[in-house]
Formats: C-alpha cells, sequence, structure tokens
C-alpha cells in the first residue's frame, strides 16, 4: 500500500538545523564576527547595501554572514527586512560635488583641477596571490597622507565641458513633483530617467556589466569616455516638516560616474557631448560605470538614435535587471511542480496516441 | 523587534485593499500593486502571501496548500508563517477553512459562498509567451484584442489535433478579459466557472492581483469545433478509488511501475477507507 | 483628544480588517448587506459606516474628497492622512449630501481601469430583498436591492457608468452601520412593480 511523504515540518527543520551548521563550519576556528565582516570584506558589504537598497553597512554584515557569503542571497535579506521599516520621508537630492573624496580620477584629461586621486584601488595591482596574506600577521602601516593640491570640492568634468557649451544640459528636473519611489509602486514603462536610475541603481552588477560590455561591442554603442569616476562620502540632509530647514543626518560613501558620450547633433542641436550616469552605495566603480553605460544606452530614443540593441531595450533591461526577483524566479523551478507535470504527460501521451 | 500582525505594515495592507476592491470591481483585469519584498523568495508564493495577508483576520481559519497537498515543504512553510504572524487558525480540511492559498490546484469539494480561495500566480499575464512587452500586452488588453491567443490556440489544434497547453489554460472572465488561471491542470478550469466562492490572485514578483467575484462567468478559450477539453490520467485513485479527481502520477520503481492517486491530499483522505 | 477630536478605530489594525472585510463581501456579492459592528463613533454628519470605510481605505497615498464640513474634515484627516483633491481626480470621494454626479468622478483609462473613483454615499437606508434588479458578477441569476436617498436619476447614471467598462466608478452605499456596494461591472434595472 503506497503511503504518502509526510512530515514536511520536521524535514524543513531537519535542513534548518543543517544549514547553521554548514553556516559555521569548522566550530575548531574562530567565529566570523559581522564587525570582520563589515571591516574587511567591505567591498562585498558594499554591494550587499546597493543591490539591498539599504544603505545600512552593519545589518548588510550581518546579510553577508547569514547567507554564508552569497551576495544575492545577502541582498534579498537586507530587502525583506528594509521594507518593513517605517518610511519618514525623502532626503534632499546628495550634493556629490562637494563629496569628501577618496577617490577621484578623468579618462579624458591628462590634468586637470583637483588632480587625479588614486585613493584604494586595485587598478594597478599586479594580480599575484599574496601568501603573505594567508597567514595571520600584522596590520599594515598606515597609508601616507597627501594634502590636496587645492582646498575644497574640485569641479566636475561635464561642468568644465558645459563651459565650453560642449556637454549637453540635462533636462530640467520639475521640483515639484515627488520622483518616482519603485519602492512603492510597481515599475511601469516608458519609464522616466529617474526612474530607470533608481531601478539600475539596485540592479544585479553582473547583468549590468554585461549590458554595458555588449554597448562597447556595437550592441547600441555611445562612444564613451570616463569623464569622472568619483569615490567618497557625501552628507544626507532631510528637512523635517517640523523645523522647516535642512539637517545633516549622516554621511554615506558613494560611487558615481558621469560618462561622457558623443552625440551627433540633430536638426535642432548642433553636435556635442551626452551624459551617461551611474551612482551606487559604497566602493564599486564597475558597477557605477556599467550603470553610466546603461543609462546612456536607454537614452537612445530621447537622443534620436537607432534602437535594437539589448542594452537600449527599456522594457527588456529594466524587467530582468533585478536580481531578487530573477533568482527567484529562476529558482523557484525547483519548487514541485508535479501537477503541471502530471498534465504535460498526459497530454503528450493523447497526442502521440492519436498520431499512431 | 517584532512584526506587524501577518507582517505588512498596514499602509501595505490599505495599499493591496484597495487594489483587492478595483479587482473584484473588473474581473479579470490585471491590476498593478506595489508588491513589497517579503521574507520568502519571489516564486514562492509572495502573491498569495500578500494577498491573504491583507485579508485575514482572527476568525479566519486558513488552509494552504501546494500541487494539491497540505503536507507539501512549501505549503507547510506559508501555513507555519501565518499562524506565527497572525496567529491564526489552520486547517487541512477544505470544508473548515475560510481562506485557502493554493498553488496549481482547486480542491476537489466544491467551494462554498463565503469561502475565499487566494492563487499564488507567477506569470499573471496569459498573452506573455505571445507577447513579453508589458506595454504592449497591456495595449491588447484595453481594446480586448485577443485575436493573437485565438491564432496561437488554432495552430495548436491544427498540429497536434488538440490544445498543446495542458495547464494555464487561458480563460475568459465575464465575457471581456482574457486571464491566466495560474499554472492549475486544465482539469482544474471547469471549476473556476460560476464558482460561488471568491477567486483572489497575487502575482508579488510581476506585481499584480486580480479577481474573479462569485458566480462570474469563466469560459476556457476554444473553439466550436475543438471544444474544450481537459484530460485525466484515466485511472482511479490506488487510495480512495475516486475515478473523477485529479491524480499525481507516482514512479514506484524503475522498470515502468505506475501509481496513481489523487492529488487532493484532504479529499482523498476523506473518501478513503 | 483634548482638542475634541474624535478616536479612529479602538483597534486600528482589527477594526480596518474587519471593515475592509465587509466592504469586499458588498463589493463581491452586489446587492448584499453587511452590517459592521464596532464602536466607531465619528462626528456628525459621518455615519459610522461611511466613516468606516474612509479609514480602512484612504491614506497619503489614496486622496479624498468630501462635503462633510469642517469638523468631519478634522477627523478624517487625521486618522487618514489623505490628501485633499479636485473632485475629478479623486481616489475616494463621499457624499454625506447630495451626491456628485458619476460622470464627475474620474473613471479610469481602459489601460488602467482600476484608477477610477470609489464613491462613498450615505444614503438613508439600504434594505436587500426588494427595490432594483441587479444582475451580473458577484450574483447568481438576480439579487433585490431597495436604497432610499439616492436621486432620482441615479439608475440612469449607472446606466452610463455601467456602459463604459473596464472604466466606471465604483460606489459603496452606507446607512449607519450598514454598508453594500455597486461594483461598475453590476447592471441595474429599476423593477417595475406589479
Amino acid at each position: 500500500m503506497y503511503v504518502s511523504v509526510k512530515g514536511g515540518e520536521q524535514a524543513i527543520s531537519n535542513a534548518h538545523a543543517w544549514l547553521a551548521e554548514a553556516r559555521r563550519g569548522d566550530a575548531a576556528l574562530p567565529e566570523l564576527s559581522v564587525e570582520q565582516v563589515e571591516q574587511q570584506l567591505t567591498l562585498a558589504v558594499d554591494r550587499v547595501m546597493a543591490e539591498g537598497a539599504c544603505a545600512d553597512r552593519g545589518l548588510a554584515a550581518l546579510a553577508v554572514k547569514q547567507s554564508r557569503g552569497d551576495l544575492i542571497e545577502a541582498a534579498f535579506l537586507l530587502r525583506a527586512y528594509r521594507t518593513t521599516l517605517p518610511r519618514f520621508g525623502g532626503s534632499l537630492p546628495l550634493d556629490t560635488g562637494a563629496m569628501r573624496l577618496q577617490r577621484r580620477i578623468s579618462a579624458t584629461y591628462k590634468d586637470l583641477p583637483g588632480g587625479q586621486l588614486l585613493g584604494p584601488t586595485f587598478d594597478y595591482t599586479h594580480r599575484l596571490l599574496e601568501f603573505s596574506l594567508a597567514a595571520a600577521g600584522e596590520a599594515p602601516p598606515p597609508a601616507p597622507e597627501m594634502e590636496p593640491e587645492e582646498p575644497g570640492p574640485p569641479p566636475r568634468v561635464t561642468a568644465l565641458l558645459a563651459q565650453e557649451g560642449l556637454m549637453a544640459a540635462e533636462p530640467e528636473g520639475d521640483d515639484d513633483t515627488p520622483p518616482p519611489d519603485l519602492t512603492r509602486d510597481p515599475l511601469s514603462c516608458p519609464a522616466s530617467r529617474a526612474l530607470r536610475l533608481q531601478v539600475l541603481a539596485r540592479g544585479d552588477e553582473g547583468f549590468l556589466l554585461g549590458l554595458g560590455y555588449s554597448t562597447q561591442r556595437g550592441y547600441g554603442n555611445n562612444h564613451p569616455f570616463v569623464g569622472e569616476v568619483r569615490m567618497g562620502e557625501a552628507s544626507v540632509e532631510v528637512v523635517p516638516p517640523e523645523l522647516g530647514f535642512a539637517i545633516d543626518i549622516g554621511d554615506i560613501t558613494l560611487t558615481e560616474c558621469q560618462m561622457v558620450n558623443q552625440f551627433k547633433g540633430s536638426l535642432t542641436e548642433p553636435p556635442q557631448f551626452t551624459r551617461g550616469y551611474g551612482l551606487v552605495f559604497g566602493h564599486n566603480e564597475r558597477k557605477a560605470m556599467a550603470m553610466a553605460l546603461v543609462d546612456r544606452a536607454l537614452r537612445g530614443a530621447e537622443l534620436g538614435e537607432d534602437g535594437g540593441a539589448p542594452a537600449q531595450d527599456e522594457e527588456f533591461v529594466l524587467y530582468h535587471c533585478d536580481n531578487v526577483e530573477a533568482t527567484g524566479f529562476v529558482e523557484h523551478l525547483k519548487l514541485p511542480h508535479h501537477v503541471d507535470f502530471q498534465s504535460e504527460l498526459e497530454n503528450v501521451r493523447a497526442m502521440r496516441a492519436a498520431q499512431q | 523587534m517584532t512584526y506587524s500582525y501577518a507582517f505588512l505594515d498596514e499602509a501595505t495592507k490599505r495599499m493591496i485593499r484597495r487594489a483587492i476592491l478595483k479587482a473584484v470591481a473588473i474581473p479579470g483585469h490585471q491590476v498593478p500593486f506595489g508588491a513589497r519584498e517579503m521574507p520568502l523568495p519571489y516564486g514562492w508564493g509572495t502573491g498569495g502571501i500578500q494577498v491573504t495577508a491583507s485579508i485575514i483576520g482572527r476568525s479566519d481559519v486558513l488552509k494552504v496548500i501546494d500541487q494539491g497537498a497540505d503536507d507539501t515543504t512549501n505549503a507547510v512553510s506559508i501555513r507555519r508563517f501565518f499562524a506565527r504572524t497572525a496567529g491564526v487558525a489552520t486547517t487541512t480540511h477544505t470544508a473548515e477553512a475560510s481562506i485557502i492559498q493554493t498553488r496549481h490546484r482547486i480542491p476537489e469539494r466544491v467551494l462554498q459562498p463565503g469561502q475565499i480561495i487566494v492563487y499564488q500566480v507567477p506569470m499573471p499575464e496569459p498573452l506573455s509567451r505571445l507577447e513579453p512587452r508589458v506595454v504592449e500586452s497591456t495595449k491588447l488588453h484595453a481594446l480586448a484584442d485577443y485575436g493573437l491567443m485565438q491564432v496561437r490556440l488554432y495552430e495548436d489544434i491544427a498540429r497536434h489535433g488538440r490544445s498543446a497547453s495542458a495547464y494555464n489554460h487561458p480563460v475568459m472572465v465575464n465575457g471581456r478579459y482574457l486571464m491566466s488561471p495560474s499554472p492549475i491542470p486544465a482539469f482544474d478550469n471547469p471549476k473556476m466557472d460560476r464558482m460561488p466562492a471568491l477567486q483572489l490572485f497575487g502575482a508579488g514578483r510581476e506585481k499584480r492581483i486580480y479577481a474573479v467575484p462569485p458566480y462570474t462567468s469563466v469560459k476556457s478559450l476554444d473553439f466550436e469545433d475543438h471544444p474544450f477539453d481537459p484530460i485525466r490520467a484515466p485511472h482511479p485513485c490506488a487510495i480512495c478509488g475516486a475515478t473523477d479527481s485529479y491524480l499525481d502520477e507516482i514512479v514506484t520503481d524503475d522498470v515502468g511501475g505506475r501509481m496513481f492517486v489523487c492529488s487532493d491530499t484532504d479529499h482523498c483522505e476523506e473518501r478513503a477507507p | 483628544m483634548s482638542d475634541g477630536l474624535l478616536p479612529g478605530f479602538s483597534d486600528a489594525v482589527f477594526g480596518a480588517q474587519g471593515c475592509f472585510r465587509a466592504i469586499l463581501a458588498a463589493l463581491s456579492e452586489p446587492g448584499t448587506v453587511h452590517a459592521l459592528g464596532g464602536d466607531l463613533a465619528p462626528p456628525a454628519p459621518l455615519c459610522p459606516a461611511a466613516a468606516a470605510v474612509v479609514l480602512t481605505l484612504a491614506d497619503p497615498d489614496a486622496s479624498l474628497v468630501h462635503d462633510a464640513g469642517p469638523v468631519a474634515d478634522a477627523f478624517l484627516r487625521f486618522h487618514t492622512g489623505a490628501p485633499e483633491a479636485e473632485l475629478a481626480t479623486a481616489s475616494f470621494v463621499l457624499a454625506t449630501g447630495a451626491m456628485p454626479p458619476l460622470a464627475a468622478l474620474t473613471p479610469g483609462t481602459d489601460e488602467i481601469p482600476s484608477a477610477g473613483a470609489t464613491l462613498v454615499v450615505q444614503v438613508e437606508s439600504i434594505e436587500e430583498g426588494e427595490g432594483w434588479t441587479l444582475s451580473g458578477p458577484g450574483i447568481d441569476g438576480l439579487r433585490r436591492l431597495k436604497v432610499t436617498g439616492l436621486p432620482d436619476d441615479f439608475p440612469a447614471q449607472w446606466a452610463a457608468n455601467h456602459a463604459r467598462f473596464p472604466r466606471g466608478v465604483d460606489v459603496i452605499l452606507c446607512a449607519g452601520d450598514r454598508l453594500a456596494g455597486l461594483p461598475r461591472s453590476v447592471t441595474l434595472a429599476v423593477t417595475l412593480e406589479a
């Protein structure tokens, strides 16, 4: 006599126990602390904050630990927590021009006011495994500190170009209309640029990287130059209604990329440069640059360019770049589907019988 | 920290409740809503969970099934989620439930007036396989232009002699909207027609809610010369002997051994000797 | 409530949940009348059902227009945070006196018919089993509903509202602590009494 499998509840709790044990690893080794993750796996924490759409290093570090280093799972944990938080209001637009910079480079000029500031970059490391890191050792000596050449924030490359009239002005925003909010309202297309940038800012780094790369290989090429990549701390300001003036509630680390792209001009516009924009929580140039490439590609229709490349297809890009959504739907295929499969089985059997 | 009753905060519930009411007023129309991230992954029933969380109250009795069964792991997990966050009574008996959340099946027992069935929906857009662009499919619904789907169905029949969609077979609701019944087997489609219970559909990842009020016409798409003809495995249930229930096929050995048992475990247990 | 503002639901979570289920049942089965019970005691001229409906559904993301005067306005805005709007764009319109024409409210668009407004109307009475004959989704055959306190041309207005389906306005009728629903999908016929 067949008896169907029971005990789903017990199976689930056993699986959870095994997961906890696997997460901990060899108990003879010291447990990884959330503080260690936050301090020593900083770029993982940054990526999780960006894709988890929540600027909280401590929570992101906890999510990295809990997810055993699965960063998409960690971003999902952070999103699911974030969505339960009460909403107090929006900040003023961040002034990234006034960021306290750790890094700022431009590919378009050999030298420029403010200089090239390399900061903590992998760019010129030789990718040789450093076996010394495998052994516990002393903390490295502090890096030498340099005085900035000029006081105050350096000018933006796009502003330098704009002085000459070579940089297309950004379309004027409407200050009275609050920007759309992807976390409250579902995505709908055609999307405003503000909404597109929100989607891209928390989009999957790998997906955007591939799309950005495809534009470079000719699928919607937009002749990009890195006008500027900057990384540093920006102040977040809010205006509490009861005060009526802005107060500074703290700093967040951001990476911003302004890509300068060629534009051939049109009947009404002279040839000039246009901008692709990327902004992401934490230190993540790869994401900010890929985002800027895709942002510019998505502006193709607005600039009267031929469309048709994947990165220029707004619905395709925006509906598929969220890795929490994507991983859910792809991975849900492992849930039981035997009812549907059974109906397919009987259907195929019936069709074969009819053919014979 | 403590979470809200049934997990969702009150503002989110209000937003979802407004969407549900509009869905009821426009049977079969997909209402966009601001779906939230849930503590379960997209694809695990986040849309159904958000709908259930927005309607459920202390006097409800909840049943959760996946593939027709109360004891599948995801059904167990979702039932436990609501028992924990809403302190609600749960049951496996279809007749005792005031709310039934389901993935991929409609119970065999005829649902009663006052009951609510909540479907978990992966892809709410019935046109998505023919027209993946949401902007375009939205226009087609506005125009009630479903020629694309009729053509596809006709081609299937011409090629295979029957409709190739054995599950998630599209339906027309109240003669106006083409609707995905969710991936239920075609066998279950007729149960949707003029069902006395309220049918609510939640798609979390796609951020859509839709509904079919009680006693509403739900017609599976077909042609006069090829009427809708769902099939079930031609066997009685090996446990309860039912010849009119939908069956799971169980592989019993590796030399072709098969047995067939009711997919609806509650129905089977009630009938079993 | 030192400034005289009356309280909302004594239990915000379950007050709203119970009221929502009554509205859901009313719109799912047009013509059925549902008593809310509960202890909501809104300021005049609001009746408990109409106040409960607004408190349950309106909020900072769903605008409200009403004709109930300043005291009721303070009550409704405080408890919901719903912003004001023009009649033609409001999500919710509450009529305690003469109702505005259905055609004056937004019916949504063919692509987004769910943007159609909800009109909450306080009437003198609603009774099952007599009056209009209703048919359509949610109704097994026919159902009768008698409403007093609506304009004489309401059936004609309703016919025009129903004719533009899927666009349209949905109506929640309230009397005392009772409510009934008229979703745009329903057909309403004036019954000729023998």
